[in-house]
This record gives structure tokens, C-alpha cells and sequence, in this order.
């Protein structure tokens, strides 16, 4: 099938023209923060679809060149459409249209307390600016809307301004993309200066070598993957996630960090195409990192939404030990691998899109109905949410990377290219890839002890307070939204396929070679013979012997009865909640095993009885994990940060004059260098 | 068609009968090994049969979850009996999974165990769930690297490759990487299926258990569903260290005489290595739990000598 220009114009034009209709809408009705809710999110789910349109037909072959020169300097617009684009562009919209779905419901709360108009104008903008920095085709129009994303977002996370906890993470986030854009900034220009072009198409071939290299490299790694959200570079993430309205913390989770994989596929694959083995080892090395210390982060955090957003530092891990794998193959020509390397995490990118959405619009449903994130006020809303809590535990087991989800099939891809790195005629790499093999498997070990306990405390059990008792089961258009990606996350684990081709198209065109891979409909071959799997047949096998225990049950004539009483408690007389198991108490394990890295500050205030000892009055025990990333980097280096600050104000005397002299001077200075 | 049928079927039974009578007969020889003469072998069916005519006393508190693991977890274990090479090379359903899916889908299995722990709001419940899932997730890291060593050696992950391939090298054992694979998989073997050191199936003291505190709300059906999942992953368990690792006798054709002789090899290896697990558990005590990691960071150890191995010998 082939793709005419005139489609894919016309698709790009509605897109951008429904998204510029929400924003004109949402703040042309203003007045009234009902139609201004509906108008913003109604129009930014039409441009949703659109872009679903757009990037599906991007992918089945369709090209698309829009360059107005005449608005920016240096090349103007330029925008285009290739594979790897289209994909993000998916990627983008199977996160966008139920996100806008839940806005609409999700929202209502929000009127009369907070600005709709703003949230509806910079949503659009938000969706808008990420559809297109993918499509961008130069550095400068790539470096405009990439500023546009991260303004678009971070006003979206200053929402709820009030918090003060919300102005400090908007902070926070606003530093922490800013730093990283200024390496972005130097990035493009000094491969601009050695390729003689901003256009991208003509940096595919400069001549970049030696050091400059390494260090385009390194810049734009750091820019990126501060987008990405890589620790050591991750604090902002943690934070600002939680913050926005949970159908922002979606689309921030599901996409705005998958933009920095893009960014980091773009530099390893298509700019510098290739580079030496030290920078493959360090992609991993950071993808060993994120993910080990992101879950484990994770497990230890009771805010809902906090959890969510450390588990996304993890699962950005999982996705670049795909991107290392394949650049290291690429290294040691290896392009079949590197392809496999790649659409496993490629694959891994889109599957998170889809159930981190779905989690934290669980989550976000959560918080709507309980108006808490904190899981030790929660339990039993699986009575309460029965929908919400199916679809939330369909998130957990595909994050978790369970068959027959999605996340296993991902998982299960990066698993095997990480395997056949014995290819590699290098015992050093062959062992760095061991190691990796190691913490990812290590990852998804504690990812499903992780969410055991997000599933388990949140749904499962007695409530542990009254307004968690009290929840109510949100409306049809968040559970609409909830139940399109939750079978989004089933389609995607039991039927790859259609996926899995497009995806090999994507590498097939980046790396100029076919992957290491063979699919059909029902089964999955990776490297030769080394490793095959049919997600279909295991969900049809585990099926039916689901449906035949129990008729194994009649035919032996086992006892069908059932009788409902109190849960076992050692012969007390009465349960309540506060017999239960807290999320405090299950991460506890797991904090003692891994306390070099938590350093927990433990702190035990009992106050007895002036009278006796023997009667205690109240006791207060408070157990917390310290951050290292806190206490050995960013610490120091705010403290230095503030010392040079203050010797710098000397500068600032106040005095009109002395600015003149400094003006004057630097004129001078200017006209003498540029001579 | 009718062999392939015919064959699952029997792998299928093997792992369904045999389950119970392997778990009686490593209590019949802990037994004999501490000087009681013990109960037959034969009672674990007898317990199971008990518990199916009994009514299931399900808590208030719990949920659907509650209700449906017992069933999940016993298809997962049924499911992997069509998958793994019992008797021949040419498993019909071999090709639905390598062993990485086997190992994930296990994981499913105790996924849901640990929900239903946390599903009846008991203490006890909630901290089995979680202690069988911190030593779920630190073997998890061994499993992988084991695998990874088996992988190198025979340059495949599909579980009939891994046994055929061993069982065409005829000095497989004098491979050190070989045997230090083994043992990792071994400890892990141990602590997946709850045996001593890591976790003692005959405990009742509440405060020691992991498993049976995980599952102490089951009774009746429910109850019968998982103790036979549970015998049922200790057999599989000791059919893959078996057939791995010692991949003899096991059948290259499904015709009917090779496939008789895997079957008396099958039995003949999984009951050596019940007898192994017997004598450990008679001799070694439970380790505190906080220093299970340090015997899962041993085995992983020994696992990632076994790749390391593999590279400076090949």
C-alpha cells in the first residue's frame, strides 16, 4: 500500500489544526470552565487520533516534507516524516488519545479551583510540541519546540500551584530541563560547525572525529538523557511527575522521557552512526543503574504516583539496555543484533507508553476517589473501584513483565539480545553484557515485588481509613480510557506481530540491515534457532487449563461449597485494618537487604508516663530512606553553585554607571575578538 | 499427531500423579534419615483427597484474587509440564516457550500467590508475601546467569535444544562451568521451591514461615490446589536440574521403547536428587532470613564463574 503525500499533509494539517482549536478553545471560553474543559480536551483527543492516523501511515511508507523558511533563521521550519519518527509519532498518540479521553472526566474537579483555560491551552501545546520535535528535520526548529515541550509541561506540572510542594518541584523540573537543554544547545552547534549545516540529513556524513566527537557525544547523551530521566540525572522526575494532574503525569511518563530515547536513537543511529565500545558500555552501565536503583527506589515510596514515577526511571533502563546492546553491536558489526537490540527496546518503549498510562490513570482514578496517594490510607478499593482495580492490576502484571502482557514480550526481546552478545569476540564486553544480564534480571525480579505491594496494599484487604472506605468508582469516560489501554496492554502482549513488523521496517532503515528475527502470527524466532516463543498459544494453553480445573474439580467430586468468615488472628476476637500488613512493613525486607544503598534514618520517640515506665504514652516511629544522588552530588554542587553566586553579586553594584562601563567593555571585547 | 497428543498426555500425568508422591517420598527418607519410621509415602494423595471433600472457608475480607490464584497457580504448573523435555528432545509444545518463558511464567504464578497473601488482611499473609517475594526477586539475577552459562554452552535457550545438545557432548561433565552452573541452579532450585535453608515446608511456627504463612488463609479446594502446585513446582524443579544438566536416557524419537527408557532414566534421576534434597534437609538447619541474600549472592557467584568460564575455556 502506498501512502500519498496529500494524505499525510492532510492528516499533519488536521492534527495541527484540532490541537490549535483546543487551545483557542479552551481560552476563548475561559468564562465558562465547563465548555472550556470540554472544548480543550474534545479537540486535543481529535488531534490525538489524528496523530494515531499520521504515524500509522508514516509507518506503512508515508513520506512528508513541510518547510516554511521564512519563520526561523537559519533553514526555517523544516519537519519530516521517516520511520523512526512515525513510530514516536505512535508511540505519542496510543498514550494522547486515551489521556484526553480521561481529561475530560478527570478534570471536572478541577473547576472553580484551578485555571481550566490555562490546563486546556497548554495541554494542546504540550501534545502539539511533542508530536512535532519528532518530526523536526533541523537544529533549531528541533531546539523551538523542544523549549516549547518542556514549557508547555512544566506549566502543566505547576497545575495545582498552590502545593507547596508543587512550586518546589516545578522548580526543580524547570533547573533540571534547562540544564539540559544548554547541552543540547552546544551539542547541535558544534556538530552543526563540523557538518557546515543544521539540516540533520547532511550530519549523517560529517566529518566528526577524535575528541570533538566524544564530545557531541557525551553532550548530547547528557541532554538527552536527562530528558530520559537516567540516573544519576533522574531527581526532577520523581518529583514533577507526582505533581502534574495524573493524565499529565501520564503523557509526561508515557512520552516526554521516551523523547530522550528518541533523541539518544537519533545520535547513536543516524547522526554519529556509530562510535567506539566505550560508548555502548556506557549506555548500559546507566541502563544497569536506572534500572536497579529506580525499582528500588520504587519499593520503598508509599505515594502512588511517586512509585509510578520511579518506576519509570527503571523501565527507561530496561528500554536503553536495548539502545547499548545495539550500539555495541553496531560496534563489533554486528547489524542483525543491533537491529534485534533495537526493536526489543523500541518495543519496550511503546509497551511502557501503554501501561504506564494505564497506572498512573489508575492511580490518578485512585486519588480522585480517596483524595490521598498515600498507600497506607488506602486497601480495599478493589470492593470499592472493582473496574479500576482490574484494570490497574492488568498494568501491574504487564510492567511487571508477566506473560501474557506486553511488558513480558519487550522484556523477553532485550533479554535475548542481551544473550547473544557471546557473538562478540571480546571477553570484556561478553562480561559487561553478562552483568547486564544480571541487573535486568534483578529489575524485573523486584518490579513485581514492587507492584505485589502497589496492587496489594492500594486494592487488596480492609481499608485503612475512611476515605477509603468511602471511595466510589470514577466515571465512564476515565474507565473508558483505563479499559482501551488495558486491552491495549493484552493485544499487545498475545499478538506482537503487526508491531514487531513495523518496528523491523524502523531498524531495517536506520542500520541498513535486516534483524536477527523471524515472526508470524503466533510465534517469535530471535537469532537463528537460539530462541523462540508463541505469546498466543501461552495465553490460549493457560486458558484452557484455567477452564479445565475446575471441571477436573467435579469430575473428582471435590467439595464446591464455600463459607465466608473472619480472616485468622491468632484467636483475636476482632480484625481491623491495623492488623494488616502496611506498605512500610513489606518494603521492609527489602530496605534491610539493601541498606548500603537506602542508608535508612530510623528514629524511635517513645514518651512514657511521668509516673512509670511501664506506661507508655504515645510512640512515634518514623523510618526513611536517604537519597545518595541527594546527599554526594547534588548537595555539594548546589553549595558551590550558591558560593559562586554570592562572589558574582559583587558585580551587581546597583550603580548605572558601572553597568555602562561593563556594556562598553564588553563591546570592545566583542569587536576585537570578532575581527 | 496421535504420539504428540499421546505424549503430552503422559508428560502431563507424570507431572499431575507423580507430584504428590515425590513430595511423601522426600518426607518418607527425612523421616527414616532422623529415625522415625514416618507416614507412606502414599499420604500426600490421602491429605489431598481430604482436603477436596472438605468445604473452603474463604475469609470476609478477600477478594476475587483470593478466589482465582489457587487455580492460576496450578494451571501455570500444568501448563509447564507440556513444555519441558520430561522424555524426549522433540517436546510437541516445546516451541511455545524457551526457558526464560518458563521462568517468567512461574513468576506469574507467585505474583498472584503473593497477592492473595495480601488479600485476607492478615499479618501473617502480608509478611510471607513479602519475604517469598525479596527471595523471589534476589534468585531471580542466578536464573538468568544460569541460564546464560547453559545458553553459551549449547548456543540456544530452547529447553529440547539444551538437552539434546548435552546429550550429543559426552564430556559434559568434566566442563567445570558445567557443574558450577549446576549447583547455582541447585540452591536456587531450593529457594524457589521453599526447601531448607530458605524456607522449611514443615513448619507451623508462624513467625519462621514463608510459604505457608503466604497461603495460611487456603482451605479446603483452594487448599488442595496449591499444596499439589507446590509438589508439582518441586517436580519440575528436579526434572530441569535432571535433564539439563544430566540429559541421559532422555528419548531422541517418540518411539515407544526410548521413550519407556526416559521414563525409568526420569525416575531414576529426579529420585536421586530427592534424596539429595532429603539428606541436606536433614543435615542442615534454616538460615535466618536475612542471610538467605547471602546464599543467593553465593550461588549467583558461583553461576557467573560458569559464564566467565565458558568465555576462557571456548
Amino acid at each position: 500500500m502506498t501512502i500519498s503525500e496529500t494524505l499525510m499533509l492532510n492528516l499533519f494539517a488536521g492534527m495541527l489544526a484540532s490541537f490549535a482549536a483546543g487551545a483557542a478553545g479552551a481560552l476563548l471560553a475561559a468564562r465558562w470552565p465547563r465548555a472550556s474543559r470540554l472544548a480543550g480536551h474534545s479537540f486535543a483527543l481529535l488531534g490525538a487520533l489524528f496523530a494515531l492516523a499520521l504515524g500509522l501511515a508514516g509507518l506503512a511508507g508515508g513520506a512528508l516534507k513541510v518547510s516554511v523558511t521564512q519563520i526561523l533563521p537559519v533553514g526555517g521550519v523544516a519537519l519530516g516524516v521517516d520511520h523512526l519518527s512515525a513510530f514516536f509519532i505512535l508511540v505519542l498518540a496510543v498514550a494522547a488519545v486515551p489521556s484526553a479521553l480521561y481529561a475530560i472526566g478527570y478534570t471536572r474537579e478541577y473547576e472553580g479551583r484551578y485555571s481550566i483555560a490555562g490546563m486546556g491551552v497548554a495541554l494542546n501545546l504540550f501534545l502539539a510540541s511533542m508530536a512535532l520535535v519528532v518530526m523536526a528535520r533541523n537544529a533549531l526548529t528541533f531546539l523551538a519546540l523542544w523549549e516549547a515541550m518542556s514549557l508547555a509541561s512544566y506549566f502543566l506540572v505547576m497545575t495545582e500551584k498552590d502545593d507547596r510542594e508543587t512550586e518546589r518541584a516545578g522548580w526543580l523540573y524547570f533547573v533540571m530541563t534547562h540544564a539540559g537543554f544548554a547541552c543540547l544547545l552546544v551539542g547541535f552547534l558544534l556538530l552543526s560547525q563540523a557538518a557546515r549545516s543544521m539540516d540533520f540529513a547532511s550530519w549523517h556524513a560529517a566529518p566528526v572525529t577524535g575528541a570533538t566527537r566524544n564530545v557531541i557525544f557525551i553532550l548530547l547523551a547528557l541532554g538527552f538523557g536527562s530528558k530520559a530521566g537516567v540516573i544519576p540525572l533522574h531527581i526532577w522526575l520523581p518529583q514533577a511527575h507526582p505533581a502534574a494532574p495524573s493524565h499529565v503525569s501520564a503523557l509526561m511518563s508515557g512520552v516526554m522521557i521516551k523523547l530522550g530515547i528518541y533523541g539518544l536513537v537519533r545520535v547513536g543511529f543516524d547522526w554519529l552512526s556509530g562510535g567506539p565500545a566505550w560508548w555502548g558500555i556506557a549506555v548500559l552501565l546507566v541502563a544497569a543503574v536506572s534500572a536497579v536503583l529506580g525499582v528500588l527506589y520504587a519499593l520503598v515510596e508509599h505515594d502512588l504516583k511517586r512509585l509510578l514515577a520511579y518506576h519509570s526511571v527503571e523501565n527507561i533502563g530496561i528500554i536503553l539496555f536495548g539502545v547499548g546492546g545495539a550500539m555495541l553491536f553496531q560496534t563489533y558489526h554486528l547489524p542483525a543484533l543491533a537491529g534485534l537490540a533495537l526493536i526489543a527496546g523500541l518495543y519496550h518503549t511503546l509497551n511502557h507508553a501503554v501501561f504506564k498510562s494505564l497506572l498512573f490513570m489508575g492511580a490518578g482514578a485512585v486519588l480522585h476517589a480517596t483524595h490521598t496517594r498515600n498507600m497506607e490510607e488506602m486497601g480495599g478499593l478493589i470492593k470499592r473501584m472493582p473496574q479500576t482495580a482490574v484494570f490497574f492490576l492488568a498494568g501491574s502484571v504487564a510492567i511487571a513483565a508477566l506473560p501474557p502482557f506486553n511488558g513480558f514480550i519487550s522484556e523477553w526481546l532485550t533479554f535475548q539480545s542481551l544473550l547473544l552478545s557471546f557473538q562478540i569476540p571480546d571477553k570484556a564486553i561478553n562480561l559487561t553484557f553478562a552483568l547486564s544480564v544480571a541487573a535486568l534480571a534483578l529489575t524485573s525480579g523486584l518490579a513485581a515485588a514492587c507492584f505485589i505491594k502497589a496492587f496489594g496494599i492500594s486494592f487488596l484487604a480492609l481499608p485503612r481509613s475512611e476515605p477509603a472506605r468511602n471511595a466510589r468508582e470514577v466515571g465512564l469516560s476515565m474507565r473508558a480510557a483505563m479499559a482501551l489501554l488495558a486491552v491495549a496492554c493484552l493485544v499487545l502482549g498475545v499478538a506482537p506481530f503487526a508491531v514487531l513488523r513495523l518496528l523491523s521496517k524502523t531498524t531495517s532503515e536506520l542500520l541498513g540491515a535486516t534483524p536477527d528475527m523471524q515472526f508470524t502470527w503466533n510465534r517469535i524466532v530471535a537469532g537463528g534457532s537460539f530462541a523462540t516463543v508463541s505469546p498466543l498459544w501461552i495465553a490460549v494453553a493457560l486458558a484452557a487449563m484455567l477452564a479445565s480445573i475446575p471441571i477436573g474439580l467435579r469430575i473428582v467430586r471435590a467439595n464446591t461449597a464455600r463459607r465466608y468468615y473472619e480472616t485468622w488472628g491468632c484467636g483475636r476476637a476482632m480484625q481491623t485494618a491495623r492488623f494488616e500488613y502496611t506498605a512500610t512493613s513489606f518494603a521492609n525486607p527489602f530496605k534491610r537487604v539493601f541498606s548500603v544503598l537506602y542508608r535508612p534514618v530510623k528514629e524511635l520517640a517513645i514518651e512514657f508516663h511521668p509516673e512509670s515506665r511501664f506506661f507508655v504514652r504515645t510512640i512515634s516511629y518514623s523510618n526513611e530512606a536517604r537519597s545518595i544522588f541527594d546527599d554526594a552530588i547534588y548537595g555539594p554542587m548546589n553549595r558551590m553553585l550558591r558560593a559562586f553566586a554570592e562572589r558574582v553579586r559583587l558585580l551587581q553594584s546597583g550603580n548605572v554607571n558601572v553597568y555602562l562601563l561593563y556594556i562598553l567593555v564588553a563591546l570592545v571585547v566583542l569587536l576585537i575578538i570578532a575581527r | 499427531m496421535t504420539v504428540r497428543i499421546l505424549v503430552e498426555a503422559i508428560q502431563l500425568l507424570i507431572m499431575a500423579l507423580g507430584a504428590p508422591l515425590l513430595v511423601g517420598s522426600v518426607r518418607k527418607l527425612k523421616a527414616r534419615l532422623q529415625g522415625r519410621r514416618g507416614a507412606s509415602v502414599f499420604q500426600p494423595y490421602r491429605d489431598l483427597r481430604k482436603l477436596l471433600v472438605k468445604e473452603a472457608v474463604i475469609s470476609e475480607n478477600t477478594s476475587w484474587i483470593f478466589r482465582f490464584t489457587p487455580y492460576l497457580v496450578a494451571s501455570v504448573m500444568l501448563l509447564s509440564s507440556l513444555v519441558v523435555p520430561m522424555l524426549s528432545t522433540r517436546t510437541p509444545l516445546g516451541f511455545t516457550g524457551n526457558i526464560i518463558v518458563l521462568m517468567y511464567l512461574l513468576l506469574l504464578a507467585t505474583f498472584f500467590l503473593a497477592l492473595a497473601g495480601l488479600d485476607a488482611g492478615s499479618a501473617f499473609g502480608g509478611m510471607g508475601s513479602s519475604r517469598e517475594m525479596i527471595i523471589a526477586a534476589l534468585a531471580e539475577p542466578t536464573v538468568m546467569i544460569a541460564i546464560f552459562a547453559i545458553a553459551l554452552r549449547v548456543g540456544s535457550t530452547s529447553l529440547d535444544e539444551i538437552v539434546r545438545r548435552g546429550a550429543d557432548d559426552s564430556l559434559l561433565l568434566l566442563n567445570p562451568g558445567h557443574l558450577l552452573a549446576f549447583v547455582a541452579f541447585f540452591i536456587v532450585a531450593l529457594a524457589e521451591t521453599g526447601r531448607l535453608p530458605v524456607d522449611n515446608p514443615a513448619t507451623h511456627l508462624e513467625l519462621t514461615m514463608i510459604h505457608e504463612a503466604m497461603i495460611l488463609e487456603y482451605s479446603g479446594r483452594h487448599l488442595a490446589l496449591i499444596e499439589w502446585a507446590a509438589g508439582m513446582k518441586l517436580f519440575l524443579f528436579l526434572t530441569l536440574l535432571s535433564n539439563l544438566f544430566f540429559p541421559w536416557g532422555v528419548a531422541r524419537t517418540l518411539e515407544p521403547l526410548p521413550v519407556a527408557i526416559a521414563f525409568a532414566a526420569l525416575a531414576l534421576k529426579v529420585g536421586a536428587l530427592a534424596a539429595a534434597v532429603a539428606i541436606l534437609e536433614t543435615s542442615i538447619a534454616k538460615l535466618r532470613l536475612f542471610r538467605v541474600p547471602e546464599l543467593l549472592s553465593g550461588s549467583f557467584t558461583l553461576a557467573l564463574l560458569a559464564v566467565i568460564s565458558f568465555f576462557f575455556v571456548r
